[in-house]
């Protein structure tokens, strides 16, 4: 062991030991309401929270972790009622269904003294709030944008397929889009939703393929979308295809580019729905030491590349 | 083409003066999807000039395939005056047995061909036996058949998702690309979900025109009561017609697993809407009685045009697109409302 490593491991004894409160904190029991694992994503949020909850019950024994997962918004509000009252929480990590349905709601438990950290989907009101996790949606849409037109030298056809209408998805499109004003050359042929679904970014990409003769680039702001619109291009048997670009970093496709299998799919935009497990873990981490988290966490969008795919591969998610 | 007796029984008693004015309103009736169809074809052909070409009608026909064979058998459980809602969960969840059963069954029977094949003969009996189940609970049973298919809707697609671990369920690649003719193949040039899709429209409407069984089934529709008096097996027809609706899916999913290989929680999302408009817009009285084979297909490809028309344009704006397909249904709807 050399001496700077004697030293980083020294910082980081003294860091620990200073982070050990000096009296002990009450024990923290932590409610985690998320939507049901309806599709790939959600599976991987159950996924991650469920993962959180092992590792962290087994790493603190002062924590006792709730899961609940709601079909939809009123059941939702349902199951925070019961952690607040039955399962007396007093710190929540939720993922509400929907932002303004849940505000109350999530207010209410907050009125009964939890610590509520937020993720992804906001409430309309942040009061409700005491700290915000979530992914970046700008980035989501900026770095595939950025990618493309690099990729294409400043020039092409390029069309889009958007998620389900809500504000989410505008906020990424409007990212793509801002990206593309700076590239004239680049003409973004048409959007369409595809709602986040195979079946339906298969015929919206047969459409495509139909309207426009040349089309130099795919953006499937998902990669389930991506893997319809694939099929489609290899049925029509188009060639001048040159990319495209998913989203979120599932894991087939992160393998693909790990792999290098696919010319057309050089780089992904990370999207993990492992924020759920980085929010929980810093939640109930900084309650047991009775601290509070930043008001908003941003969990960062980057670019996965061949360079750097085996960071975001999760053999064992189910995304 | 398949008026219940009852009616055709009191309009031939009828006088011939009134006779011939029913017969001509009956067929302009009858004309209505069709005439919705043209009219659309024509719009589609002034917007986008690509509208027209055989890939693309292609295309819309083969993606017309599932919902419209399942469509074939909501026409026969509608008729009998019934209703299923769980179809699109079923086919769901039909196709992830059959993923996982052929990606076991591929390297422990050592043959991919075989394993595609008996997943092929799964997914029918799948279907005949969830038809069944149905049947069983909603006539045995007696439990309303919107309530039972409610249930089974939710539990079918609830063990989807537990099978998949909430990600998706994907077919091995070896066995991907053997099964892979069965939704891209063609044959005389056409897609060879297309040919099944009209084989199956054709032995329904025979089996609908041209059978007891098919005429018992639009008895019971029609009247339920009077067809028990008239020594009609009513429970039996009904678990039988379960059973078809069941088989249909079935045959469906197989030409679906193939498409995309892989079935996950949002697979079939909302396909029982479709397939329940498309048997409604071709026709048929949701009360039960009446309804065809023939306006149940034209129904369904009807709804494949509107969002074909929709993604080759973009002249209104994206967030409107259910809106014109709302509003083409209820157009539709009205044009043959003499019909009902």
């Amino acid at each position: 062991m050399n001496r700077r490593n004697v030293l980083k491991s020294t910082i980081a004894a003294l860091a620990f030991s200073a982070a050990l409160p000096a009296f002990a904190a009450d024990p923290v029991n932590l409610g985690v309401s998320i939507p049901a694992a309806t599709h790939s994503f959600m599976g991987g949020i159950n996924y991650w929270a469920n993962q959180a909850k092992k590792d962290l019950e087994a790493a603190h024994k002062d924590l006792k972790i709730t899961i609940r997962t709601a079909a939809n918004a009123t059941e939702q509000a349902n199951q925070l009622q019961d952690l607040s009252s039955v399962n007396k929480i007093n710190a929540l990590v939720v993922f509400p269904f929907e932002s303004a349905a849940l505000t109350r709601p999530v207010a209410n438990v907050k009125a009964k003294g939890a610590y509520v950290t937020v993720v992804d989907r906001g409430l309309t009101d942040t009061a409700a709030q005491d700290a915000y996790v979530a992914g970046d949606n700008t980035a989501f849409g900026k770095i595939p944008a950025e990618y493309i037109a690099k990729t294409l030298g400043g020039k092409g056809n390029v069309v889009a397929l958007r998620g389900i209408p809500t504000t989410l998805d505008t906020e990424r499109m409007d990212a793509f889009t801002g990206v593309l004003k700076a590239y004239p050359d680049i003409k973004l042929l048409d959007a369409k939703f595809a709602n986040w679904n195979r079946d339906d970014a298969f015929k919206v990409t047969q459409d495509f393929l139909t309207r426009f003769k040349e089309i130099d680039a795919f953006w499937a702001a998902d990669d389930d979308m991506a893997f319809g619109a694939m099929r489609a291009i290899e049925q029509a048997g188009r060639k001048d295809i040159k990319l495209i670009f998913g989203g979120a970093g599932a894991k087939d496709m992160v393998k693909v580019i790990l792999d290098g299998s696919d010319p057309r799919i050089g780089a992904n935009v990370s999207y993990s729905p492992k924020f759920i497990y980085d929010a929980i873990k810093l939640t109930a981490e900084a309650r047991l030491k009775g601290e509070k988290l930043p008001a908003t966490t941003i969990i960062p969008s980057v670019l996965i590349d061949k360079a750097n795919a085996k960071d975001f591969y999760y053999a064992d998610s189910p995304f | 083409m398949s008026q219940p007796e009852p009616q055709a029984t009191a309009s031939e008693t009828g006088s011939r003066r009134t006779d011939a004015k029913a017969s001509w309103s009956e067929t302009l009736g009858s004309l209505g999807p069709i005439v919705g169809l043209v009219m659309l074809c024509i719009v589609g052909t002034l917007l986008n000039g690509d509208f027209a070409t055989p890939d693309n009608l292609m295309n819309v026909l083969t993606r017309t395939a599932f919902i419209g064979i399942i469509a074939v058998g909501m026409c026969f459980v509608i008729i009998l005056g019934g209703i299923d809602l769980s179809v699109g969960s079923m086919a769901a969840l039909i196709a992830g047995c059959v993923i996982m059963f052929m990606n076991w069954a591929g390297p422990a029977l050592g043959s991919p061909l075989l394993a595609v094949l008996l997943g092929a003969g799964l997914a029918v009996l799948l279907g005949a036996g969830f038809g069944l189940i149905h049947g069983l609970l909603i006539s045995k049973g007696r439990i309303e058949p919107f309530i039972v298919t409610l249930g089974t809707l939710g539990i079918f697609r609830a063990y989807l998702t537990y099978f998949a671990d909430g990600g998706a369920l994907t077919l091995s690649n070896n066995l991907a690309d053997l099964y892979a003719p069965v939704y891209y193949g063609s044959a005389l040039g056409v897609p060879v979900p297309v040919w099944v899709f009209l084989l199956v429209a054709l032995v329904g409407a025979l089996i609908l025109n041209k059978t007891a069984y098919g005429r018992y089934v639009q008895a019971i529709g029609s009247n339920e009561t009077v067809a028990r008096y008239a020594a009609v097996d009513v429970d039996r027809i009904k678990i039988l017609t379960y059973m078809l609706l069941g088989t249909c899916v079935g045959i469906a999913t197989l030409l679906y697993v193939p498409r995309l290989g892989s079935a996950s929680p949002t697979t079939g999302l909302l396909w029982e809407l479709e397939a329940i408009a498309s048997v409604i817009v071709g026709g048929a009285a949701l009360k039960g009685g009446s309804g065809s084979i023939v306006g149940t297909v034209i129904g369904a490809i009807l709804l494949s045009v509107i969002s074909n028309i929709l993604n080759l344009t973009s002249i209104i704006s994206v967030y409107l697109n259910a809106a014109v397909q709302g509003f083409v249904i209820i157009t539709v709807a009205f044009l043959q409302k003499g019909r009902r």
